[in-house]
């Protein structure tokens, strides 16, 4: 089993890269698998409902403030070197230079990283993940696709995720009792992401005409609004396509 | 007053001719564009009334208010400083082309207060926040004023305001690379496709929704 993953992975690579250059944006929809898809986002939604809002909402009530925000900065923290080295991967020096040194004041500082004195001085979170490390190599975003357990997503970010999940330091610097609370925080800190969002997130899920359309929707424009960098992305005609009727 | 009826006359024989007739309306097109481009908003325009709004939300969160009353004013900034017809337009998009008049404006009002319910709602999550604007850049027939969101709970993110460059009112608001007028034309496209595409049913819904 263990034999077989580099070739796996250098089959991946080789399929997903599409050459060198300026990586460039997708735009519009890419949506072959809508049926399965919907399928997959049927069963999130129902998910949420029974298990991850309740157990949110659970761990809110029952936890106070301060230690819930202090478990997220300890996984958020224990996320950074990860970050690092997709940061080294993506030849982005600077970013890799903010997040290893907002992982070092952290961990010193910030007692473990349960608190962020990082965001104070400037070293604000600059997350990444080996999905981007795919887009600045070249690779394009795929389709869009809905798995449970994972969320909206496209296939080169499922890659992405995936690879993530092997290549993270955490679990080559930690020794093995103690990684095992690794996996513990992550989905504490996640259970506290979806209380903090909740009223977006329930807008979102459970007031929408089209749940499915609109999470897709606000998953690509976002994804692409990060990958760019933050730079806009040129909105085309939106605003001008209708123009005439108002003349 | 014989002049004038002669004159009449003959500009009347005149407009036989077609082009002369398209002539006509293309002056009378031209004059209308005219003043409002002598009016055009500059970016500084754009960014000194964006200012004002941001000012205004963050105040209204701010408040302390509760938040239905909260609502009520997020509609009035909304109607004050949208340009709330052309963002009906575009958020209905192609459906607007079938529309009748008076459909579209029912639904400009609709629209105008379900925005306000549906996103005045979730400004209790940005209590204790507050918006700065950082820059103003142009692009076309626009002006796309960037500020920065910034609340106790999260990492600033960026919130840009679209703004005409004709009136100086705003027709989008982009977070964080989501457009607002591409989310709500999913949702009203939505809305109507289950609704057999009648509009009217989609406007009265609406009344209801947010």
């Amino acid at each position: 089993m263990n034999s077989r993953l580099p070739f796996l992975l250098a089959l991946v690579f080789s399929g997903l890269l599409g050459g060198c250059g300026t990586p460039e944006i997708a735009s519009g929809i890419n949506d072959p698998y809508e049926e399965v898809n919907r399928r997959n986002h049927e069963k999130i939604v129902n998910g949420d409902r029974s298990f991850l809002r309740p157990a949110a909402y659970g761990y809110a009530g029952a936890v106070p403030k301060p230690v819930r925000t202090g478990i997220s900065n300890f996984a958020a923290n224990l996320g950074l070197p990860s970050d690092v080295l997709n940061n080294l991967l993506q030849l982005r020096l600077p970013d890799a230079m903010h997040n290893s040194v907002r992982f070092l004041v952290n961990s010193t500082v910030g007692l473990g990283g349960v608190l962020d004195p990082g965001s104070r001085i400037g070293l604000t979170a600059r997350d990444t993940d080996f999905g981007e490390t795919l887009h600045v190599w070249g690779a394009g975003e795929g389709v869009y696709v809905v798995f449970p357990g994972v969320g909206p997503s496209t296939t080169r970010d499922v890659v992405g995720k995936g690879v993530d999940l092997l290549i993270n330091p955490v679990w080559y610097l930690v020794g093995l009792p103690e990684v095992l609370a690794y996996p513990v925080v992550v989905g504490l800190a996640a259970l506290d992401t979806r209380y903090s969002f909740g009223e977006t997130v329930d807008s979102l899920l459970y007031d929408s005409a089209d749940s499915y359309a609109q999470t897709r929707l606000l998953y690509l424009e976002n994804r692409r609004f990060q990958l760019s960098g933050g730079v806009q992305e040129e909105n085309g005609d939106l605003y001008d396509l209708y123009d005439e009727s108002f003349e | 007053m014989a002049t004038y009826m002669t004159f009449m006359m003959k500009a009347l024989s005149k407009m036989q001719d077609r082009r002369s007739v398209l002539f006509g309306l293309a002056a009378i097109g031209a004059a209308s564009v005219f003043p409002m481009r002598a009016f055009a908003f500059s970016p500084a325009q754009a960014e000194a009334q964006i200012t004002k709004v941001v000012a205004d939300i963050t105040s209204i969160i701010n408040s302390g208010k509760p938040v239905s009353s909260m609502i009520g004013s997020f509609e009035r900034l909304f109607a004050t400083y949208a340009d709330v017809p052309r963002v009906a337009q575009l958020v209905l998009g192609a459906d607007n082309r079938r529309a009748t008049p008076a459909e579209r404006t029912a639904f400009a009002k609709s629209f105008q207060g379900y925005m306000a319910r549906k996103y005045g709602k979730r400004f209790r999550e940005f209590i204790g926040g507050k918006i700065t604007v950082n820059k103003t850049r142009t692009v076309k027939t626009y002006y796309e004023v960037v500020t920065t969101a910034q609340t106790a709970q999260w990492a600033p993110y960026e919130v840009i305001f679209v703004v005409a460059n004709t009136n100086g009112r705003f027709i989008d608001i982009v977070i964080e690379g989501i457009s607002l007028i591409k989310a709500e034309r999913t949702e009203i496209g939505a809305m109507l496709d289950r609704r057999g595409g009648n509009i009217s049913q989609m406007i009265e819904d609406l009344q209801k929704a947010g």
